[in-house]
């Protein structure tokens, strides 16, 4: 009985091993021990396959760097993160202040949820969806056709701006979602005591409320860039030909080439972006933490 | 205060434009699942015949088949596995509990891109290699952060004083914890689980590169369909898939509340 009151470090850790291990085992086998396999194979040669010779090799890291094809991938995914996370802040942070600071009570609980609810659904539906809208004869061209007096032809499908459509779709609600929670916890006195002492609303947005709302723009702003750098189905599906990014490039080592080395090396590179851009992140995301 | 009202008006409309974003696709390929055009054509014309077709597609049914045991599978053992560790994190204090904690974080945040073709490479040299049982393990380490978060954000509204009460009445550690803290966590263990099933439901990239031509899951099949090209009945299917995955969230929202409001 007396042990369960755990208050030593060591004594607690006893009681909580049982607990942590299967959950952080199975994590390790199926997540961490991958992620290494992943570092150690990008320096291989070969499949280490029976009866195949590998050995160690700089190679597929030398490819990366010595043909201008990856690197132009790579900036190329780089921009098309950059541009989809800008217009998801544009599109998500007025609709996550419109929903914390307008709508009051039950109203604004449903239509939170409603916004939020597609992020749960399937992604891959979603940019499939985009297909009916944005093809040749589509929705969008029949619709914009039966309005307007003039013919156009609208066929956005296999476009980049399509890839952007499908890419801000699937993500906004995540913007939305952060900065409502920061912008939430923002006391409504502060932005009527900022009013009274004179301040006018751009002033009040700019020196108060983005400020404040900061940590859930740079959450919301990481969150999407990340996956987006690494998106392959979406510029598939709704890019076509001009779809080609690097995480399409990497999908193809696996699935096409079967250059998996080469392939462990892209990923890897991807990781260390990916890496390096949460690290910039998290001072942000510590303060409001 | 004239200004105010027009601007918080333009707001509400804002809104109703953005959730018009959102749904309209989404609904307009439900639609064309009850349209009767191979081709996507207008005039509207209702059938029910690329649902019809679809129970005669062998394949899509055995990937749903598939799709749904993964899920089933996966939502219980990351439910358990996951409050399990919640209940360790929140109930006792140790040194690397930061640390531990922080190693949920990356599982979230590292694309599925490489978690998938990590996953590939080290199954496929530990002999575990592709199929459904390494989907299985994939999808159960993609699901357990999610459930350890929302069970352990549930675990900080607990009051640790209604522990020690039923302590001093005598209960032994299993009685605390399965008459004491088990129900008043249910709510978060149970949106986790749905969390968790949904994780795996919808999940794609990952599956994508663990399956193998017999033994896949209903999203890859549709993907593979996809790139085959367009047919009302992956708008069918794609119908479904979308009403049993909202229908999941919104369930998930009775029991916890994503706004951060207690």
């Amino acid at each position: 009985m007396a042990g369960q009151v755990a208050t030593g470090s060591r004594s607690g850790l006893r009681s909580a091993l049982p607990l942590l291990v299967p959950a952080y085992l199975w994590l390790t086998v199926a997540i961490f021990l991958p992620l290494s396999a992943m570092v150690f194979f990008s320096f291989m040669t070969e499949l280490p396959l029976p009866g195949k010779a590998w050995s160690f090799t700089l190679d597929n890291y030398a490819t990366f760097f010595s043909q201008p094809l990856y690197l132009t991938l790579l900036a190329a995914s780089l921009r098309l993160g950059l541009e989809v996370t800008l217009w998801c802040i544009v599109i998500g942070y007025p609709a996550a202040y419109v929903l914390a600071k307008v709508f009051r009570g039950r109203s604004r609980e449903a239509i939170f949820l409603l916004v939020i609810l597609p992020f749960w659904s399937n992604g891959l539906v979603r940019i499939f969806s985009w297909a009916m809208v944005l093809r040749e004869g589509g929705i969008l061209d029949s619709a914009l056709n039966a309005v307007l007096p003039f013919n156009i032809n609208i066929d956005l499908m296999y476009s980049y701006p399509a890839v952007i459509i499908g890419l801000v779709h699937s993500y906004v609600p995540y913007m939305v979602l952060t900065c409502y929670l920061t912008l939430q916890a923002i006391d409504d006195s502060l932005i009527e005591a900022g009013r009274s002492l004179g301040a006018s609303r751009l002033q009040m947005l700019k020196r108060v409320i983005i400020p404040l709302s900061m940590p859930g723009l740079v959450a919301g702003a990481a969150l999407i860039f990340v996956p987006v750098v690494g998106s392959f189905m979406e510029p598939r599906i709704l890019g076509g030909r001009t779809g080609t990014f690097y995480g399409t490039v990497i999908e193809d080592q696996f699935v096409a080439v079967f250059n998996w080395p080469l392939g462990a090396a892209l990923s890897f590179i991807l990781l260390a972006v990916v890496l390096v851009i949460l690290a910039l992140a998290s001072p942000v995301l510590k303060r409001a933490a | 205060m004239a200004t105010t009202r027009i601007l918080e008006w333009c707001g509400r409309l804002y809104i109703w434009l953005l959730l018009a974003f959102l749904y309209l696709p989404v609904i307009i390929m439900a639609l064309m699942s009850f349209n009767v055009s191979p081709f996507y054509q207008l005039p509207f014309e209702w059938t029910t015949e690329w649902y019809a077709s679809l129970w005669q597609n062998d394949q899509l049914i055995s990937a749903t088949w598939n799709s749904i045991e993964i899920a089933i599978i996966s939502t219980i053992i990351s439910t358990v596995l996951g409050s399990a560790a919640s209940l360790a994190l929140y109930r006792y204090e140790f040194r690397g509990k930061k640390f531990l904690q922080a190693l949920l974080f990356p599982p979230i945040a590292i694309p599925w891109l490489i978690t998938g073709t990590a996953m590939l490479i080290f199954f496929f040299g530990v002999g575990i290699g592709r199929g459904l049982f390494a989907i299985l393990l994939g999808h159960v380490a993609l699901a357990l952060p999610y459930v350890i978060v929302v069970v352990s954000a549930r675990l900080q509204t607990f009051a640790p004083e209604l522990e020690e009460a039923a302590r001093s009445l005598g209960a032994n550690q299993w009685q605390v914890t399965s008459r004491v803290t088990l129900p008043w966590i249910m709510p978060g263990v149970i949106a986790g689980g749905l969390f968790a099933f949904a994780v795996s439901f919808d999940q794609f990239v990952v599956s994508y590169f663990l399956s193998t031509p017999g033994q896949t899951t209903l999203p890859v099949e549709i993907y593979a369909a996809i790139r085959k090209g367009f047919t009302p009945e992956i708008n069918a299917v794609s119908t479904i898939i979308i009403v049993v995955s909202m229908a999941l969230m919104l369930l998930t929202a009775r029991f916890f509340k994503f706004g951060g409001e207690k």
